[in-house]
């Protein structure tokens, strides 16, 4: 049980002792968002650039047309709404080789508020042509991506999250973008899910079977680019289709899979997340609650809707 | 060469492209004409005099850098690249066009030698921070330039480089404030008051040189139509160590400079001419035959 954050600071520490080319650049949130942690393994490869997170978005994208792979280092919102626009002409629009660690993203920020909790930033990040979004699911799966965005030439969005939580992989985890993961076996309907939402989809799969529903799991950890072919053929086993995310229930992953599936396989898909609403300040169980995304609120609402469909 | 016989061919140089700005936003339908017409003297300084550029291999490592942060004004990048050989000076007929390397904005993607792409404004000086930074690191000599104009100095994310610039002692960095005094639309004079041109210059009653030296930077103030002016300011930042404190050139200059029915118009800030204008324009630049 390690916070994505953690393995943030750690795997870049780790990687950049081959990879000379690896520089972070952080906003005034290092010891926060854990490039501290590569702060102090590589001091003179960590750039301070102070509360100012455009002109670092700007900065990475010129030292990356030298060579280097720049990692950054802000609170999500700070990237998908205050430094968005130089995100979409300066990185995107350039194909710019320039990693977006966007930390603390979710409702689970740490007693912030609405003001901290980025619930759109799946819809914004994958509007953006050319851009790649990834939402690990666990320590394992985020140290992978990060491997992988390292080498990969091009612009990453990594949605991190704060808090630890519970492991679905293994340490011999190979990350392959665009790949889905089954994991939960069930054959009465599927749930898909991302980033740390999956593991709390398992436990509410596992709920669920002690009401006698088989509910299958699905992690989605690529929202972009995505491959339709390996999403459509696991839905083409379900009537039914839950999408869960700790996110807006618009234009994010349900935004995804309904697009996909009305146009290739329709069938009914019932999408969970925030409604259209803003989140709040309290403790990680009382928001998870609240909002519909812990495990056994997951399994309610399925519960209730399917009562409702039939 | 004496210095006025350079000055004579600059000049000869900086009409052609003044000409070929206004022809071409002409002919697209659409297009900036002011802000190029300020900047133009400044580009044939850099492109013509001060640059290290080998415009038959546009990624040669040691280049100088040069960003046109006030993106609108590409047209006016795209003449001074075509007139030092880019590309030919007839591919500027494509500008604007559909399928052209020459986008209304400058498009790295596009158009190799356009540097990063800009268009949204504040945006060019924090990417030239960029390489400034990159360029100390890797041991690499070039000196980045980054042209921004005085309406763009009112983003935000301009001032988040210029506050943390002189904190990486970027040396090898130099700005170039294209300060003609005049925007899109812009506020009204005061009553009684005037200017260099016929609205508020966006920066009327701030000290802008001691703001920006309080921040850290180098400020050299100069005309930025008097190439006497122009080129020892923008070489001297070349001839200084790679480490210590970034420059800012603050040209003073007119909107729309060379035509007397553009000079200090904010209407001429995007306008397309017509062919009466073309014509005084054709006799005033003293362009002999008139492209087609």
């Amino acid at each position: 049980m390690k916070a994505l954050r953690d393995v943030f600071g750690d795997t870049l520490s780790e990687l950049a002792r081959q990879n000379p080319s690896i520089v972070v650049l952080d906003a005034d949130l290092a010891n926060s968002t854990k490039a501290d942690k590569f702060a102090q393994a590589h001091p003179d490869r960590f750039l301070e650039m102070g509360i100012a997170e455009q002109n670092m978005v700007g900065t990475a994208v010129g030292m990356a047309t030298l060579g280097f792979v720049p990692w950054l280092s802000s609170f999500t919102i700070f990237f998908t709404h205050r430094a968005l626009d130089p995100v979409r002409m300066l990185v995107a629009q350039t194909h710019a080789n320039v990693k977006i660690g966007a930390a603390y993203s979710g409702l689970l920020t740490g007693y912030t508020g609405k003001t901290h909790q980025d619930v759109e930033d799946l819809a914004i990040m994958r509007a953006m042509p050319g851009m790649t979004v990834l939402a690990p699911a666990d320590e394992f799966e985020c140290a992978a991506m990060i491997r992988w965005a390292t080498e990969y030439v091009g612009p990453v969005y990594l949605r991190l999250t704060r808090d630890p939580g519970p492991a679905v992989f293994g340490p011999d985890y190979h990350f392959v973008p665009g790949s889905v993961h089954q994991l939960h076996e069930g054959s009465d309907l599927l749930m898909i899910s991302t980033g740390t939402q999956s593991p709390r989809c398992v436990e509410a799969a596992q709920e669920l079977k002690k009401e006698g529903i088989s509910a299958a799991v699905l992690h989605v950890p690529t929202i972009k680019p995505v491959q339709p072919r390996d999403l459509l053929s696991f839905c083409e086993k379900f009537d039914l289709v839950f999408t869960v995310e700790e996110h807006s229930r618009l234009g994010g992953l349900g935004g995804l899979v309904t697009e996909i599936l009305s146009e290739h396989s329709p069938r009914r898909v019932v999408r969970l997340g925030l409604q259209d609403e803003w989140g709040e300040s309290a403790p990680n169980d009382f928001l998870l609650d609240k909002y519909r995304l812990s495990a056994r609120r997951v399994a309610e609402q399925i519960v209730s809707k399917r009562k409702q469909i039939r | 060469m004496t210095d006025s016989t350079d000055f004579a061919e600059l000049t000869s140089l900086a009409r052609r492209g003044r000409w070929h700005v206004l022809q071409t936003v002409s002919a697209s339908g659409a297009g900036h004409v002011g802000g190029p017409m300020s900047a133009m003297d400044l580009l044939i300084a850099l492109f013509f005099r001060v640059m290290a550029v080998r415009p038959e291999e546009p990624h040669w490592p040691d280049r100088d850098r040069f960003i046109m942060s006030k993106g609108h004004a590409a047209i006016g990048l795209y003449t001074a690249m075509a007139l030092r050989g880019f590309f030919p000076v007839e591919e500027l007929k494509t500008f604007d066009k559909g399928n052209s390397r020459l986008q209304g904005h400058p498009d790295m993607t596009k158009l190799p030698g356009v540097e990063t792409s800009t268009g949204s404004l504040g945006m060019g000086l924090s990417v030239g921070l960029g390489f400034a930074i990159g360029a100390q690191r890797k041991g690499l000599g070039f000196q980045t330039f980054v042209l921004i104009g005085d309406g763009e100095l009112q983003e935000g994310m301009i001032w988040e480089a210029l506050h943390v610039a002189p904190r990486y002692q970027v040396a090898n960095l130099t700005a170039i404030l294209d300060w003609n005094g005049l925007q899109q639309f812009g506020w009204l004079h005061e009553a009684g008051a005037t200017g260099r041109g016929d609205r508020r210059d966006p920066w009327f009653g701030v000290d802008l040189p001691a703001v920006l030296r309080g921040l850290g930077w180098r400020v050299v103030e100069i005309n930025g139509h008097d190439f006497g002016e122009i080129i020892p300011a923008l070489q001297s930042t070349k001839a200084r160590d790679r480490i210590g404190q970034p420059t800012i050139i603050l040209a003073r200059t007119v909107k729309g400079k060379g035509l007397s029915f553009t000079e200090g118009k904010f209407e001429w800030h995007a306008k397309v001419a017509g062919s009466n204008e073309l014509e005084i324009a054709r006799r005033e630049l003293e362009i002999e035959e008139v492209a087609k």
